[in-house]
């Protein structure tokens, strides 16, 4: 149990290091899954497979094709100086986070609440957690459901308008298409700007 | 209604993959090595050289006149012309190749050396298991190889044979008719005015 | 025959008790592995060839023959082939994503295989939330896609990546939104009650399988056409199409890696497949009463094994689809389909009280005519828009 925790919080820990200070941002991406990851386990350890779950679903399968999409579309992603740690503002951030995680340790330690004596962990089984979703908490979740349930509904028929716009506003298109292709020669006597896109 | 098409398809497929089991005649595969298509007259490959008769090397129609070396697209072709001369189907005398060699991983089987030969001495042939370990020494066919009799190419392009064994006929008759009207005429001159010093010398 | 049925159950227990108790747990994960990699490992071989000879007897040909009787150990000679290749990566491939790519595709679905209920009593690992395990690990096969893509550099590789991300994303909506109404009419996460569900008889000879039902039809042929997608196959194989962009994220892998590639997309294939028999297809419940006398994992697999040949079948009939075609499919029909199929889950649900004579069959028909209504509305959207003239925005 030990051995399997330090494990992953040394995979996840090590994982987060590398996302922040590899130059590659691709990586870096990369990395942050395998963070995400590594704290989808530390859920499963920790007996709550619903969340652990939720969490490989949502951040390993979604969260991070976006960032890695967002790293794509973003400009030149890759081969940038690492100006970024010689700099002297480094330092002071450093002083300040000592600072404020002493203080905030300081204070959970002094602490009277932590004395005393927990009680025992409750069994969070995925009926249990439907069951409470049901009941205690079923306005929030009507709330987020209707709420994805109209984003989604919404992204349909964003899709579904394309037709009848270039309809409606197909002239304008023309003419749109047209000014892009005059334009169009004045990109190539940027040599660099075409290397970046073609990259 | 979306989907009628895709069933259509689905039904079409099954068909054939049922009908393929029952009906050998569905099947349009030939099991290669152990059956064989009938060569067809047209088919090409590769060329080789014709020669008349049984002897390749006094038969060999090719005279080393270069012509399809020069005219090759991808240079496959290497001759070297002979010192000697040996007579040709007419009787002319000729150059031979003293080396012919085409290099048939080059080769690309376009033909036109056959187009451009005034000798009828190169044609393609319909060979095609030339697989070989060697890719440099046993692709580059010599001479010996290369040579193939009259009754080969009579077997391949059967048409094409008979047109060019016509013309040839009638070449050679032509020449030799041309030779005897040559040599008769030759006789008749030899004979015309050797009565007519004769005479004189029979005269005087 | 229930001793026939639980052979392997029993054959573990027997197998497990010459170790010593310690190691008793090590032993059981360590035989379901090597089961689970031995069953599909040989699955996959004789899908290959399978594949290829059902391929060219559609096309009336006689499909590899000639290794071994029938050509059936073709699987062998190509695996010797593959695995004696050079493995070429690219100079300026970034090396390690390179090789950590098909691992990325392998691992999760072997993980999602370990779900899968193959039989009674025969589940690899039993989650209560093993469907939502099952779609977790089955998300992140897109992330190997993107590391295969993004670290080939080639512009094939990328754009192929992008394509099959896109596509994967797309269908997981429908594939998951599909399995929704299974999950609210079994009333479980966990893969082995929804078997249970399955089990027993309609009139005492219709298998209640959730197929035979308007909701479960529609269901199942959603979930298979958003299957066929997410598993790359034809008509959705857009990101290996090899007539235009050469073999897509796989362009430039070779040798073992390239085998393992393969290998994963065809284990997420039976995955998938696995999946869809075990929600639909009453998992390794018999068709009919009389039948049961035959093991349940028998039962299992000769339902994946006929919807793999369906997948065969539809790949040797079907031309692929064109980029905007599978995206307006995706999210202007089978989106829309599933909600309402969700719907029409829940009306089934909250009818079950309805107990005069007759009301399975009101039931039914009221159910199928909403599908069927919808189906043919959303179809001929579908069908117009594929009608319109298409505008090239860039070619013209």
């Amino acid at each position: 149990m030990n051995v399997a925790f330090i494990l992953i919080a040394g995979l996840t820990l090590g994982s987060a290091i590398a996302a922040m200070s590899l130059r590659n941002l691709v990586h870096c991406a990369l990395c942050t899954v395998i963070t995400f990851a590594g704290l989808a386990a530390m859920y499963l350890q920790l007996n709550a497979q619903f969340v652990g779950f939720a969490q490989i679903l949502v951040y390993v399968g979604a969260v991070a094709i976006l960032i890695l999409f967002a790293v794509l579309l973003t400009r030149n992603s890759e081969n940038q100086p690492n100006t970024l740690l010689a700099s002297p503002s480094w330092i002071i951030g450093i002083l300040v986070a000592i600072s404020v995680s002493g203080t905030i340790i300081y204070a959970v330690v002094k602490s009277t609440r932590l004395a005393q004596t927990l009680p025992p962990a409750p069994e969070a089984t995925v009926q249990k957690i439907g069951e409470q979703l049901m009941t205690n908490y079923v306005l929030p979740l009507e709330i987020v459901a209707l709420l994805l349930t109209a984003a989604m509904i919404g992204a349909v028929i964003i899709a579904m308008r394309d037709k009848n716009e270039k309809e409606d506003s197909g002239s304008k298109m023309i003419t749109g298409n047209a000014r892009e292709r005059v334009s169009q020669p004045s990109t190539i006597h940027h040599p660099s700007s075409s290397q970046k896109t073609t990259r | 209604m979306l989907g009628t098409g895709i069933i259509k398809g689905m039904v079409e497929t099954a068909r054939n993959f049922v009908g393929s089991y029952h009906d050998p005649e569905r099947l349009t595969t030939v099991q290669y090595p152990e059956e064989r298509l009938a060569p067809k007259e047209n088919g090409r490959s590769f060329p080789f050289l014709v020669f008349d008769g049984n002897d390749q090397q006094a038969g060999l129609r090719c005279v080393a006149c270069q012509i399809c070396e020069k005219e090759c697209p991808p240079q496959c072709i290497y001759i070297n012309k002979s010192k000697d001369k040996k007579p040709d189907y007419v009787g002319k005398l000729q150059f031979y190749p003293a080396t012919f060699d085409i290099d048939i991983s080059v080769c690309m089987s376009c033909q036109i050396c056959v187009e451009v030969c005034p000798f009828e001495a190169i044609k393609m042939d319909q060979v095609f298991e030339l697989s070989t370990s060697d890719r440099f020494g046993k692709l580059l066919l010599h001479k010996p190889q290369l040579a193939k009799p009259n009754e080969y190419f009579h077997q391949l392009h059967p048409t094409d044979a008979n047109e060019v064994d016509a013309r040839l006929g009638e070449e050679k008759r032509k020449a030799e008719a041309k030779a005897a009207a040559a040599a008769a005429a030759a006789a008749a001159k030899l004979a015309a005015p050797k009565p007519a010093p004769d005479e004189p010398t029979k005269a005087t | 025959m229930q001793s026939l049925d639980q052979i392997f159950v029993t054959g573990k227990q027997w197998l497990l008790a010459f170790l010593p108790e310690a190691l008793q747990p090590v032993g059981s994960i360590l035989l379901v592995i090597a089961a689970i990699f031995g069953v599909f490992a040989t699955l996959f071989a004789v899908t290959t060839i399978l594949e290829r000879k059902i391929l060219g007897r559609i096309q009336n040909r006689f499909g590899p023959n000639r290794v071994g009787p029938f050509g059936f150990f073709q699987p062998a000679a190509d695996g010797i082939k593959m695995l004696t290749k050079e493995d070429i990566v690219p100079r300026d491939a970034d090396k390690i994503i390179h090789f950590l790519a098909p691992l990325a595709l392998i691992i999760p679905v072997a993980l999602a295989l370990s779900v899968l209920p193959y039989g009674r009593n025969m589940v690899p690992v039993e989650f209560d939330a093993g469907l939502l395990f099952f779609f977790a690990v089955g998300a992140s096969t897109e992330l190997s896609v993107f590391m295969a893509g993004w670290s080939s550099r080639n512009k094939y590789s990328l754009v192929g990546a992008m394509r099959g991300i896109a596509q994967m994303i797309s269908y997981e909506v429908p594939l998951v939104l599909s399995t929704v109404t299974v999950i609210m009419i079994v009333g479980s996460l966990s893969l082995v009650k929804i078997v249970e569900a399955q089990s027993g008889f309609l009139f005492g000879f219709l298998p209640s399988w959730h197929v035979f039902t308007p909701w479960g039809f529609a269901g199942f042929f959603l979930f298979m056409i958003a299957a066929t997608a997410e598993s790359n196959r034809s008509p959705f194989d857009l990101p290996e199409a090899e007539s235009e962009i050469i073999a897509g994220y796989l362009t430039e892998y070779s040798g073992f890696k390239y085998a393992l590639f393969f290998m994963g997309e065809y284990w997420g294939m039976f995955a998938i497949s696995g999946l869809s028999v075990t929600l639909f297809l009453g998992g390794w419940n018999a068709p009919f009463p009389f039948l049961q006398f035959i093991p349940s994992y028998i039962w299992f697999f000769t339902k994946l094994v006929l919807i793999i040949f369906t997948f065969i079948w539809l790949r040797g009939t079907v031309p692929r689809l064109r980029l905007d075609q599978l995206m307006s499919f995706a999210w202007k029909f089978l989106l829309p389909l599933a909600l309402t199929n969700i719907v029409v889950a829940a009306i089934w649900f909250f009818s079950r009280a309805l107990q005069f004579p007759g009301a399975l069959g009101l039931r039914w028909i009221f159910c199928a005519a909403i599908l069927a209504v919808s189906y043919v509305w959303l179809g001929r959207g579908v069908a117009q828009a594929q009608r319109a003239k298409r505008v090239y925005q860039y070619a013209e």
